[in-house]
C-alpha cells in the first residue's frame, strides 16, 4: 500500500509552496478540531464504561444491595474480598472457570492450527470452504448454546443419535448436560465446534506472513519438511498463535452466555464458571457488594494474566 | 511434497497434497456444517417429526414452526373449532388441524424488531463517533495518544456482567432501564472501541497528501475529511459498521441482565419459545433461522476483512 502511494507522495512534495500553506490551513484550528473529533467518544465512554467501573469499585466495599436500595450504605472495607478469596466456592468455580479455559484455548488452537495449515495448501475451492468453516464463530454464542441444548437431548437430539451409532451404546442412556462428567465436555464441545475457526483464520493470517523465500532456502539445504516445520512454520507463526491464545483465553475467562444457556451451571456446579457465580449472586441473591468485590478480582485477575502474557508475546515477537 | 516440482517453485505443495488438504478440510467443514443445517431442517419440521427418534432426515415438509413462532394458539375442543368460519390463511388451518385457534401475534416480531432497532441504532452511532475518532488520531496530534487508544481498547476486555450491576442502577435512576435508547447507548459504548482501532487502520491507509493537495485547493480541514477522506474509506467503513451489527445482533449477557421485554432482542428471547407441553422445537429453530440469515449474508460479505475485524485490526491478512 505504501509502496503504491509514493509516487503521489513525490508529486504533492515537489509544489513549492505547500508547508507555507498547510501551515497557514492547520494552525491552532486543528488542535481544537481533533477534540472535537476525540472527545465524544472518551466521553461516551466514561459515562458508560469507566463511571460503572469505578462505581463496582465503590459498591465492593459496602453492604449495599440493589433489590434494598433504601436501605442506608454501610462501609464495609475490605470485608468482601476477604470472605470471597477465603470461599472454598469461589475457588471450586475458578477452577471449573480453568479447566473450561485450558481445554477449550488447547484443542481450538490443535485443531485451528493443523486447519490453518491445511487450507494454506491452497486447493481449489478453499475459499468457499474456508468461509463456511467461519459460519459458527459469527453467531450469536445464546443461540448456538441454545439450538446445542436440542442435538445434545438424550432422546431427540442429533448428537446422542450420532454417538450411539458409532459406539453402539443406548442413545438416552447418557446425558450430555444431565451428567456430572459429561456435561463439562459437552460445553467444550461447543466451544470449540464455534470458536476453532477463529483460531484458525488467525493462524492462517500467520501462515501467510512467512516469506516464501525462507522455504525455499531451507529447500536448497534440503531440510525435511518435518524440519522445516519445526524450524521455520511453527516459530514464525508463534506469535499468532499466542495472539489467538491471548483473545480465546480472556473471552473464555468471561465467557456466560453460552454456558449459561447450556447448563446454567449445572448439574449442580459442576459447570458453574465465574460468570455464572457472579450472575447469580448479582441478579438472584441481590449481594450487590459481595458480586461487585468478585467482578473487581475477576477483572483484575484477567487484566493481569493478560498482562503477562502480552509480555511473553512481545518477547517471542522481538526473538 | 519434499521433491521439489520442476514446474513449479519450490514453496508451491504437489497436486496430491493439495487434494488430501482439501479433503479432510471439507470433512471438517460438513461435519461443522452439520448442526447448523440441522436447525435449518428441524424449522421445517412439523412437532412430532422434530422429536421423533430416530431423527428423521427424511421428512415431509411443514410450516407449523413458522406460524408457531408468529403465532400464539390457544387449544380448543373441537366442537368450538366446528362453529368458527372457514380457516384464515395457512397458520390458522394448520393450528385448527390440532385443535387450536390462533389468538394473535406472538413475541417474536417485536424483540425481532427491537434487535434491528438496537443493533442499527448503535451501529450508526458507534461508526460515526468511531469515524471522528479515528481520523483523530490518526491524523493530529493528540496527547497522550498510545495510552488513550489503550484505554478505548481496554474497555473491551471487562466482563460484562462486572459493569452491568452499576449500569443497571445507574439507567434505573435516569430511566433508561429497559429502552431501546438504553441498550443503543451501551451497545454504543461497547462497539466504539472496535470502531476506532479497525477505522484508524482503515484512515491510516489513506494517504495524508490527498487532504494535503484538497486542502492546497482551498478545502477546509474538516470539508478535505469529508470529501476526501470519507470517500477513500467507505469500504473500511462499511466492513467496520458490519461488524459493529454483529456484535450487537448477538449480544446476550447484557440483553438478558437489563431488559425484560419492552426492550428485549431476540437472542434472550428465542431460548424461551415455550409451547405446549415443553419446548416447541420446531418453533425454536424457526427463530434462531429467522436470526441467523442476516449473519449468513453478511459473513459471506465480510470475508474478506474478518480477520481484522476480530482481532480489532492487530492482525492484518
Amino acid at each position: 500500500m505504501n509502496d503504491l502511494s509514493a509516487p503521489s507522495q513525490i508529486t504533492y512534495r515537489a509544489v513549492p509552496v505547500r508547508p507555507a500553506v498547510a501551515r497557514r490551513i492547520r494552525g491552532l484550528s486543528d488542535q481544537a478540531l481533533a477534540w472535537l473529533f476525540i472527545t465524544p467518544t472518551i466521553v461516551l465512554l466514561l459515562a458508560i464504561n469507566i463511571f460503572p467501573l469505578m462505581w463496582t469499585i465503590y459498591l465492593s466495599f459496602t453492604n449495599f444491595r440493589a433489590n434494598r436500595a433504601n436501605a442506608p450504605t454501610i462501609w464495609l472495607g475490605t470485608d468482601w474480598y476477604q470472605s470471597i478469596l477465603t470461599d472454598p466456592d469461589i475457588w471450586a468455580a475458578m477452577q471449573v472457570t480453568a479447566h473450561f479455559v485450558i481445554w477449550t484455548v488447547l484443542i481450538e488452537t490443535v485443531l485451528g492450527f493443523g486447519l490453518a495449515l491445511l487450507i494454506d495448501k491452497k486447493f481449489r475451492g478453499h475459499g468457499m470452504w474456508t468461509t463456511i468453516i467461519l459460519l459458527p464463530m459469527m453467531l450469536s454464542p445464546a443461540v448456538v448454546g441454545n439450538f446445542w441444548t436440542f442435538l445434545y437431548q438424550p432422546q431427540i437430539g442429533l448428537f446422542n443419535y450420532v454417538v450411539a451409532f458409532f459406539t453402539g451404546r443406548d442413545a438416552s442412556s447418557f446425558q450430555m448436560l444431565g451428567d456430572v462428567t459429561l456435561s463439562p465436555w459437552a460445553i467444550v464441545i461447543v466451544d470449540a465446534w464455534m470458536w476453532t475457526p477463529y483460531v484458525m483464520l488467525i493462524c492462517l493470517a500467520g501462515l501467510r506472513s512467512i516469506p516464501d523465500y525462507i522455504y525455499e532456502a531451507a529447500e536448497v539445504d534440503r531440510a525435511s519438511n518435518w524440519r522445516q516445520f519445526w524450524s521455520i512454520t511453527l516459530p514464525m507463526a508463534l506469535p499468532f498463535i499466542m495472539l489467538a491464545v491471548l483473545f480465546r483465553g480472556i473471552e473464555n475467562f468471561k465467557m456466560f452466555d453460552m454456558v449459561n444457556l447450556l447448563t446454567g451451571g449445572g448439574p449442580g456446579s459442576t459447570t458453574e464458571v465465574a460468570s455464572i457465580t457472579l450472575k447469580r449472586a448479582a441478579f438472584e441473591s441481590w449481594r450487590t457488594g459481595y458480586s461487585s468485590a468478585f467482578a473487581i478480582i475477576l477483572f483484575v485477575t484477567v487484566f493481569g494474566l493478560a498482562n503477562i502474557y502480552v509480555k511473553a508475546l512481545n518477547r517471542v515477537k522481538n526473538r | 511434497m519434499s521433491v521439489a516440482n520442476a514446474a513449479h517453485s519450490v514453496v508451491e505443495p504437489s497436486a496430491g497434497t493439495r487434494r488430501f488438504a482439501g479433503l479432510l478440510v471439507i470433512l471438517y467443514a460438513i461435519i461443522t456444517m452439520i448442526p447448523l443445517v440441522w436447525i435449518v431442517l428441524t424449522s421445517f419440521k412439523s412437532p412430532d417429526d422434530a422429536i421423533s427418534y430416530p431423527p428423521k432426515i427424511l421428512f415431509k415438509p411443514s410450516l407449523e414452526g413458522y406460524c408457531n413462532l408468529f403465532t400464539t394458539r390457544s387449544r380448543q375442543t373441537p366442537e368450538f373449532i366446528q362453529t368458527l368460519g372457514p380457516p384464515q390463511g395457512l397458520c390458522d388451518s394448520i393450528a385448527r388441524s390440532r385443535n387450536m385457534v390462533v389468538a394473535g401475534p406472538s413475541n417474536y416480531v417485536p424483540r425481532f424488531v427491537n434487535s434491528l432497532i438496537i443493533a442499527f441504532g448503535s451501529t450508526v452511532l458507534a461508526v460515526a463517533l468511531g469515524t471522528l475518532s479515528a481520523y483523530g488520531f490518526s491524523r493530529f496530534r493528540v496527547p497522550l495518544k498510545d495510552d488513550l487508544l489503550f484505554f478505548i481498547l481496554s474497555t473491551r476486555m471487562m466482563p460484562p456482567i462486572a459493569v452491568a450491576i452499576p449500569i443497571y442502577l445507574m439507567y434505573r435512576t435516569v430511566g433508561l432501564s429497559d429502552t431501546r435508547l438504553g441498550m443503543i447507548l451501551l451497545y454504543t459504548s461497547v462497539n466504539v472501541s472496535l470502531a476506532v482501532w479497525l477505522l484508524k487502520g482503515f484512515i491510516d491507509e489513506v494517504p495524508r497528501e490527498y487532504e494535503e493537495a484538497a486542502m492546497i485547493d482551498g478545502y477546509t480541514r474538516f470539508q478535505a475529511f469529508v470529501k476526501v477522506v470519507l470517500p477513500q474509506a467507505t469500504t473500511g467503513i462499511a466492513a467496520t459498521a458490519i461488524f459493529c451489527l454483529i456484535f450487537a445482533w448477538n449480544e446476550y449477557a447484557f440483553a438478558v441482565l437489563l431488559t425484560s421485554g419492552n426492550a428485549q432482542t431476540a437472542p434472550p428471547f428465542i431460548p424461551i419459545i415455550i409451547g405446549e407441553g415443553g419446548q416447541d422445537w420446531p418453533a425454536v429453530a424457526a427463530g434462531t433461522t429467522f436470526f441467523l440469515v442476516p449473519i449468513v449474508v453478511f459473513t459471506v460479505l465480510l470475508r474478506k476483512h474478518l480477520l481484522r475485524g476480530i482481532t480489532f485490526g492487530a492482525v492484518r491478512k
